[in-house]
């Protein structure tokens, strides 16, 4: 009896994640999800790095992160990080962050821009998508759950799929880099 | 009952019968003249590549309806026969073969073979010399049009040997009437197939590869036409129109497609364009004239000269890009477009300014 319950349990508990796993969210729900970040954030920002408020949902979404890794050529992310190697900005696919690699860090860093390069994507990308890109993001280095990120590319394969990333221990989180200070 | 109400009924029950073949008739002649007619049909060709196929449908058709004819005249022949023959009630198994039947068994299998063959014959000699005659019209001074198949819609490019030239629109294909055109056929993402059935087609879009299609128009009008290869979800949403129309006609709408987008004309529509410009739509779209110069989603440069939006899907009215710019997951899910979700009045400056887009 107990060990049909606790079947019963572990199986509800994997379709539960499979469902995760699978969801396709076509019909996002405007305007919460839709939502365009044109809102102006504080100006004043702390120069650490800022606790994590809550996990990005679609890093345990496969279709999610597969239009995050399309959306990364759409606009262009390409140009400038390349397939994650980098080139005109940071490689993305190893463990630095210059501005801190969680979730809602990597949301902050494509809505707002940063110096030197970076621009600012507000108003441009819906906030659903920035997350898209956000989970896709973390993939390159294996940041999230390797039954859900994207494998092999559509086209050559120019990395190793990032399902197939190591994980890598995030370093260099936090702190003003001399990239981005102000010229005194 | 009476002799006199049975009679009646007997009436009744045939005009019955009477007006249900009626209406049967009816029925099979409204659905084969739709077949026939109809700006989406291969019975209504209107040039040679279509004409040549609907000849060969045709022979086929009445070929393969004489032979169903005749197998179903010799099966009810042969069904009459054996219930005549049961009717002697011998129970026994036939063993002696009868020579006289043998022989004449063997004369109509025979028959029917070589029947078979040179029908089939007929149709490989007819299959091989339509198929000859899709090449013909290939020639190097052709018009040439790229088309680029993408989830799920239809970049067509117009090709020149001067840059300046050359001009992309999408989901609407015109053509001079009485020139050929050669239709260069690529995709981006997935295997698609071009098929416009009143003039001429399938020919697949294949990812990395390109293939080639002539397309010739007779008769003036608008033909539309319908990715013929599943794509994915929205494959059955995505179509285009080819409109043929006189060559100094075709010549005016290519002059006007490779200008520039008309500047904003008023406030409203100067509005229009900032919005434009600082939403979302920059980030795919591109407007020449303007800063917008992105190519992964349809080029919005003529907009409102076109048909319609959402790759033959919707009439290109107001109302429709209006819903479409809001929410298109709504009405076409799946679409790569995001929900745009704008404030009333922003919303309403930007369909000015799209609807000024001619």
């Amino acid at each position: 009896m107990m060990i049909a319950a606790v079947c019963g349990v572990v199986s509800a508990l994997c379709l539960v994640a499979a469902c995760k796993r699978e969801e396709r969210g076509l019909r996002v729900d405007p305007p919460s999800s839709a939502r365009v970040n044109s809102k102006t954030l504080s100006e004043l920002r702390p120069g650490n790095v800022q606790p994590i408020s809550a996990p990005n949902e679609f890093e345990q979404n496969a279709f999610a992160m597969n239009e995050g890794k399309r959306l990364y050529e759409w606009y262009n992310c390409v140009g400038c990080h390349a397939h994650g190697g980098g080139g005109i900005g940071p490689p993305l696919m190893d463990a630095k962050w210059i501005y801190g690699g969680a979730p809602e860090q990597i949301f902050a860093t494509i809505v707002e821009g940063r110096p030197n390069g970076m621009p600012s994507f507000r108003g441009k990308i819906p906030d659903y998508q920035v997350w898209q890109l956000a989970a896709y993001v973390r993939s390159m280095s294996g940041q999230v759950s390797k039954d859900a990120s994207p494998s092999r590319d559509d086209d050559m394969n120019v990395k190793k799929p990032e399902q197939s990333t190591e994980q890598q221990e995030p370093r260099g989180t936090g702190g003003v880099p001399k990239s981005a200070e102000r010229p005194q | 009952m009476s002799a006199p109400a049975r009679s009646g009924m007997s009436a009744h029950a045939r005009r019955l019968v009477r007006d249900a073949l009626r209406a049967c008739a009816l029925a099979c002649y409204a659905l084969t003249t739709a077949a026939c007619t109809g700006s989406q049909s291969i019975l209504n060709p209107a040039g040679p590549n279509a004409g040549n196929v609907s000849r060969l449908w045709w022979l086929m058709f009445y070929v393969c309806a004489a032979v169903f004819l005749l197998v179903i005249a010799f099966l009810a022949a042969a069904l009459a026969r054996t219930r005549r023959r049961t009717n002697k009630l011998t129970d026994a198994p036939d063993t002696e073969p009868d020579a006289g039947r043998e022989r004449r068994m063997r004369g109509v299998v025979t028959g029917a073979v070589v029947v078979t063959v040179i029908i089939l014959f007929v149709f490989l000699v007819a299959s091989f010399t339509t198929s000859r005659s899709l090449y013909a019209l290939s020639d190097p001074n052709n018009l040439r049009i790229k088309v680029n198949g993408q989830q799920w819609w239809w970049q067509v490019e117009y090709e020149n040997d001067v840059a300046s030239q050359t001009f992309k629109t999408a989901n609407e294909i015109h053509i001079p009437v009485g020139q050929t055109v050669t239709l260069r056929l690529t995709s981006s993402d997935v295997i698609h197939s071009f098929w416009v059935p009143n003039l001429g087609g399938k020919r697949d879009l294949i990812p990395g590869h390109e293939t080639t299609l002539w397309l010739k128009a007779d008769k003036a009008g608008t033909y539309r036409g319908q990715c013929a290869e599943y794509c994915g979800l929205q494959h059955a949403h995505m179509a285009f129109v080819v409109v043929a129309e006189p060559v100094e006609q075709f010549n005016a709408w290519m002059e006007a497609q490779r200008r520039p987008a008309a500047p904003p004309a008023n406030a409203e529509q100067q509005r229009g364009q900032q919005v434009f410009l600082a939403s979302p739509c920059v980030m795919c779209h591109t407007i020449r004239g303007t800063d917008a110069g992105a190519s992964v989603a349809p080029d919005l440069t003529h907009l409102a000269s076109r048909q319609t939006i959402a790759a033959g899907m919707l009439p290109n009215t107001r109302g429709h890009l209006g819903g479409w710019v809001s929410n298109s997951q709504e009405l076409k899910p799946g679409n790569r477009m995001p929900p745009i979700p704008l404030a009333p009045e922003d919303l309403q400056a930007l369909l000015s300014y799209l609807e000024s887009l001619k």
